[in-house]
C-alpha cells in the first residue's frame, strides 16, 4: 500500500512542464489532484520514474466564458467546477454531475482535467465531455493542438494524448434556447464508481418537439459511449413515455457492456437502458419548464 | 531517490522535514510529527480515516504525498479541540451520542464533519448522510454518528452570530 520511489519535479510554468515531459518522455507522468494515480501507485497498479506535479499551476486553473464556450482549465479541481455559477448557468450539466464524482474529500483534490486525461469510462466528466462534444485543448513543447471528444477516448484509462502532450483546458460548447439536462446513475453506495449511467441534454421547440439531442452512457465500454442512434430517434419528435423507452434500449444497443463481480452485461445493458429514459425524462422536464 | 524539503503549518506550528516524495501525507503526519491520530486504514483512498483538512477543506491524507503539501496549512484531528483541551462541538457530540466504538475510524469521521459543518451548518438529514458516505465505520452501524452530526450541527447553530 505503498508507492515505490520516484522523483518529485514541481514545474513553475506550463512551459517548464512541457520542457521536464519532452526530456523525460514516457519515465513521467503527470500528477494533477492524484486522486486517481496515487491509489493506482499505492496499489502497484503502475509505477513511474518522475511524477511532474502540475496540480499548483495556476495558469491550468480557471473557468471563463468565451464565444460559445465555457472554458475550464484542466488543473481546476471538482469542487470549484461544482460551485461555479458561470458552470451552473453555462453548462448545467456539470454542475449536476459534480455532486455524483466520489466523496466531497475527493472532489477537494480531483481535478477536471486529470478525470478526463485519466479516461476511466465510469467517470462522470469524461462521459459529460463526450456528450457535449467539448473540445480538449492540448499542449506539448512544439505547440498546441485541439482533439474533439470523439477522438480522445481510446482504451480503459487510454486517450489520444501523446507522452509528450499536457491536457492544459476543455472547451464546453454552451447551449442556448429551451434546454434540459439529466444523469442518472447506479451505484451500489454512494460515491461508488457507477456500474451504469447516463447523461443527456436536449433543446426542445416551441411545440416541444427535440431540436438537439446528445446521449452518453458511462460503465458501459472501454471508453464512455456516445448513443447518436437514440440521438438521432428523437430529433424532430414529442417523445411520449414508450418512445423513451424505446429510445433507452435503442442507445445500449450498440455499447459491449463488461461483466464483472458486481454486475453482468447484460444486467448493465438493461439498467444502462433504463438510466437513459429517466436521464432524458428529467431533461425533457427541465427544458419544458 | 531525490529527497525534498518540505515546509508547512501543521495545527498551526511551522514544522518543516526533508522527506523522500513517495511519503504520503499521512505518514508523514504520524511519523514525522508523530501526531499518530490520523488513522491508516485502506491507503488507497476508500476509507476516510486518514482524512484531514487542508487549508480549510477535507482531504484523504494518504491520496496526497507530502511533497503536495510544502506550503499549505494541515489541521489533524489532534488540532480540533480548543485551547484549554476542550472539545469541538463535533468532538463533543461524538461522545455524548456515542458516535464511536472501537475509534479507529473516528479522527476522519471528526475531521470531515468537522470541515462539512464549517461550510454547511444548518445541513439536511440526506446531505449529512452524503458527507458522511466516505468515511466508512465497522462498528457502530452509523447511527450513533449521524446522531452525533445532527447535534453538532445544532450546537454550532446555537453558537453562531446571528
Amino acid at each position: 500500500m505503498k508507492p515505490s520511489a520516484f522523483e518529485y519535479e514541481v514545474p513553475e510554468s506550463l512551459d517548464a512542464a512541457l520542457a521536464t515531459l519532452a526530456q523525460l518522455g514516457d519515465e513521467a507522468k503527470l500528477l494533477a489532484g492524484g486522486q486517481s494515480l496515487i491509489p493506482m501507485l499505492a496499489l502497484r497498479l503502475t509505477a513511474f520514474e518522475h511524477l511532474v506535479d502540475i496540480g499548483p499551476l495556476a495558469e491550468l486553473k480557471g473557468i471563463r466564458r468565451e464565444d460559445g464556450f465555457l472554458r475550464i482549465g484542466a488543473a481546476t479541481v471538482d469542487r470549484v467546477v461544482g460551485r461555479d455559477p458561470e458552470v451552473a448557468a453555462s453548462v448545467p450539466l456539470l454542475t449536476k454531475v459534480t455532486p455524483l464524482i466520489g466523496h466531497f474529500q475527493i472532489r477537494n483534490r480531483g481535478t477536471i482535467g486529470g478525470s478526463i486525461a485519466h479516461a476511466d469510462s465510469a467517470a462522470e466528466y469524461p462521459t459529460v465531455a463526450l456528450a457535449l462534444d467539448a473540445e480538449m485543448e492540448v499542449a506539448s513543447s512544439s505547440g498546441t493542438r485541439t482533439i474533439p471528444a470523439d477522438e480522445f477516448f481510446e482504451s480503459t484509462w487510454t486517450t489520444s494524448l501523446e507522452g509528450d502532450e499536457i491536457l492544459t483546458a476543455i472547451r464546453f460548447p454552451v447551449w442556448s434556447g429551451r434546454c434540459g439536462f439529466g444523469v442518472e446513475e447506479l451505484a451500489r453506495r454512494h460515491g461508488d464508481f457507477a456500474l451504469t449511467g447516463a447523461v443527456c441534454g436536449v433543446e426542445i421547440g416551441d411545440s416541444g418537439e427535440v431540436r438537439r439531442c446528445a446521449i452518453a452512457l458511462l460503465g458501459m465500454d472501454s471508453t464512455p459511449v456516445r448513443a447518436s442512434p437514440a440521438e438521432s430517434a428523437l430529433l424532430g419528435r414529442t417523445p411520449s413515455a414508450e418512445d423513451l423507452t424505446e429510445v433507452g434500449h435503442l442507445a445500449v444497443q450498440a455499447a459491449d457492456p463488461p461483466s464483472d463481480l458486481h454486475a453482468s452485461s447484460e444486467y448493465r445493458r438493461q439498467v444502462g437502458g433504463e438510466m437513459v429514459r429517466r436521464a432524458l425524462r428529467q431533461a425533457l422536464e427541465e427544458a419544458a419548464r | 531517490m531525490t529527497e525534498r524539503k518540505v515546509e508547512m503549518v501543521v495545527n498551526g506550528r511551522a514544522v518543516s522535514a526533508t522527506v523522500e516524495p513517495r511519503k504520503t501525507l499521512a505518514d508523514f503526519l504520524r511519523e514525522d510529527c508523530t501526531l499518530t491520530g490520523t488513522h491508516l486504514g485502506c491507503e488507497h483512498g476508500v476509507c476516510g480515516a486518514c482524512s484531514v483538512m487542508l487549508d480549510g477543506n477535507a482531504v484523504r491524507s494518504c491520496l496526497m504525498f507530502a511533497v503536495q503539501a510544502d506550503g499549505h496549512e494541515v489541521v489533524t484531528v489532534e488540532g480540533l479541540a480548543g485551547p484549554d483541551n476542550e472539545l469541538n462541538p463535533v468532538q463533543a457530540a461524538f461522545r455524548s451520542e456515542h458516535g464511536l466504538q472501537c475509534g479507529f475510524c473516528t479522527p476522519g469521521f471528526v475531521v470531515s464533519a468537522t470541515a462539512f459543518l464549517q461550510e454547511n451548518p444548518d445541513p439536511t438529514d440526506q446531505e449529512i448522510r452524503e458527507a458522511l458516505s466516505g468515511n466508512l465505520c465497522r462498528c457502530t452501524g452509523y447511527q450513533g454518528i449521524l446522531r452525533a452530526v445532527r447535534s453538532a450541527a445544532e450546537a454550532y447553530a446555537a453558537t453562531a452570530p446571528e
